[in-house]
């Protein structure tokens, strides 16, 4: 095999890349990104990056030299704008690049508002580091942030804003933030927290429309209520790229269909991170992630078995965000418990709720409580008494299955 | 730049040079030294980065935290020597430092 085409230049990009090098290949590979970037960390744009605390330089997963260095052809700032799976060509406006394996990792692209006023400037949706270069041009000078939707972006930029002196206010269109992913007793804990910090949260409201003048937003519509706002942050999820897959004849259904090899309905096209739907053995469903642990884990995967191996994608998906000083990590899906057992006293900021099924550990949310993210790790799957897993005093450790 | 001794688990060797302020992790990822996952991306949130210090260079390194601890504790292959290499920052005091790779991460 001579040459494997990478199309999208986010985290499994870069992770691909340095895979098929690790595991031996020397062929050619062409890694064709629409940003202007090479692979970079995504999650931290909208925390540290967002907050200046870490310079862009630090983002990039590995440095220029990296790509130089291992032979990597990179096309950035350039769209593909087709596949052939017959042919077993990518086209874009520089060229077309032949390929003997591809990666599809286009990622996902945030959901739209399209109401009444919604291009106006000082409006933003969060991605890329150019997308947040843009919001941190606007926010230096900005006093009031409305933040349209309660999901872990918005309220990661919402701890940011209000930390660095801004007015927010987060719209919700749910009863409560946070309610695709995670359990009321987490959005409780969580909005009493942004309420707390200064943060003004509105539930059960929906954005109708923006207000503005030729300089920008003024005001964000509510239905009849109005909310000045000066910034405006749009985060109400994503949709996957699976546009050219589409185009391409590969199976897709809500993100591009793959196996539990990470390989499309084309034997010689692979897929990784966010635009997948992939099966996962050990929840016996499938999923499609926007994670950042799933993405490294395709690539890998993807990396492997274009590469002719047998490598199965088989992880317990697991989550983290950053609000001010609390780093919550989250393993597994709550929604598939049927009991919680609290750890610790939210009060103190550091706790950890436990989700049982049938009485195994299926998901944990940890806040400031890594020991016991660690110890949801490798009980994940197992039998254990929720009334030790609720006491302190009982060690963690002898809790693990190996004890 | 100070130079970084990476052994996996199997004995394979690779010397690699790294920028000083650069964390281990980001040193070994760059050059390709497999065992480290680092899929948190240095934030010390997933321990995927676990390494053991070789002998006298853990003195040299500064104080483990408290979240680092935590995360490390309950690793099954934790040994005295065990810390996350994205939370170990190259400067001229560890050049040539040794780093022994673990068989997993977990």
């Amino acid at each position: 095999m001579t040459q494997i085409v990478i199309i999208g230049g986010g985290q499994a990009a870069g992770q691909a890349v340095a895979s098929l090098r690790q595991e031996g290949f020397e062929g050619k590979i062409v890694l064709i990104g629409e940003e202007s970037t090479l692979p970079y960390q995504r999650p931290p744009l909208s925390k540290a990056y967002l907050s200046g605390a870490v310079p862009a330089e630090k983002l990039l997963v590995r440095p220029e030299k990296f790509y130089e260095d291992r032979d990597v052809e990179v096309h950035l700032g350039t769209t593909v704008t087709a596949i052939s799976s017959d042919q077993k060509t990518v086209t874009t406006a520089d060229g077309t690049f032949d390929f003997d394996k591809l990666l599809i990792a286009t990622g996902s692209t945030p959901r739209k508002l399209s109401i009444p006023g919604s291009d106006l400037n000082g409006i933003h949706y969060l991605r890329t580091m150019a997308d947040v270069d843009a919001i941190r041009a606007q926010m230096a000078d900005a006093k009031r942030l409305c933040i349209v939707g309660g999901g872990y972006i918005g309220l990661e930029v919402a701890s940011v804003a209000v930390s660095a002196g801004l007015s927010v206010d987060v719209l919700e269109m749910e009863a409560r933030i946070l309610q695709r992913v995670t359990t009321p007793f987490m959005s409780a804990f969580y909005h009493q927290l942004h309420e707390g910090r200064g943060v003004k949260i509105h539930t059960e409201t929906g954005c109708s429309g923006f207000r503005g003048t030729d300089q920008g937003v003024t005001h964000v519509q509510c239905g009849d209520a109005e909310i000045e706002a000066d910034l405006v942050i749009v985060g109400i999820g994503i949709v996957p790229n699976i546009q050219l897959a589409l185009d391409a004849g590969l199976a897709c259904d809500n993100g591009i269909t793959v196996d539990d090899h990470c390989q499309t309905s084309h034997p010689d096209i692979y897929a990784a991170g966010d635009c997948t739907n992939h099966p996962n053995p050990i929840l016996g469903r499938r999923l499609r992630l926007e994670s950042v642990p799933n993405a490294m884990d395709q690539a890998r995967t993807s990396a492997a078995n274009m590469l002719g191996g047998d490598k199965t994608y088989a992880a317990v998906p697991w989550f983290w965000s950053d609000q001010y000083e609390l780093k919550l990590q989250m393993l597994g899906f709550s929604a598939d418990a049927d009991a919680a057992v609290l750890r610790g006293d939210p009060e103190t900021l550091q706790f950890a709720q436990f989700y049982l099924f049938d009485g195994k550990v299926v998901a944990i949310d940890a806040v400031n409580s890594p020991k016991e993210f660690m110890v949801a790790k490798q009980l994940f799957g197992h039998s254990v008494a929720a009334d030790d897993l609720a006491n302190p005093e009982v060690d963690l450790k002898s809790l693990l299955p190996s004890a | 730049m100070p130079s970084v001794k990476f052994i996996e688990h199997n004995g394979t060797e690779h010397v690699v040079e790294g920028n000083n302020g650069d964390s281990l992790m980001v040193i070994a990822t760059s050059n390709l030294v497999p065992g480290i996952d680092a899929d948190c991306g240095g934030e010390c949130s997933c321990a995927t980065c676990h390494v053991l210090v070789d002998g006298e260079w853990l003195s040299k390194l500064g104080a483990i935290s408290e979240t680092e601890e935590s995360m490390l504790d309950l690793n099954p292959d934790r040994e005295p020597s065990s810390r996350l290499s994205c939370q170990i920052h190259m400067s001229d005091d560890l050049a040539g430092i040794v780093i022994n790779l673990p068989e997993f991460q977990y």
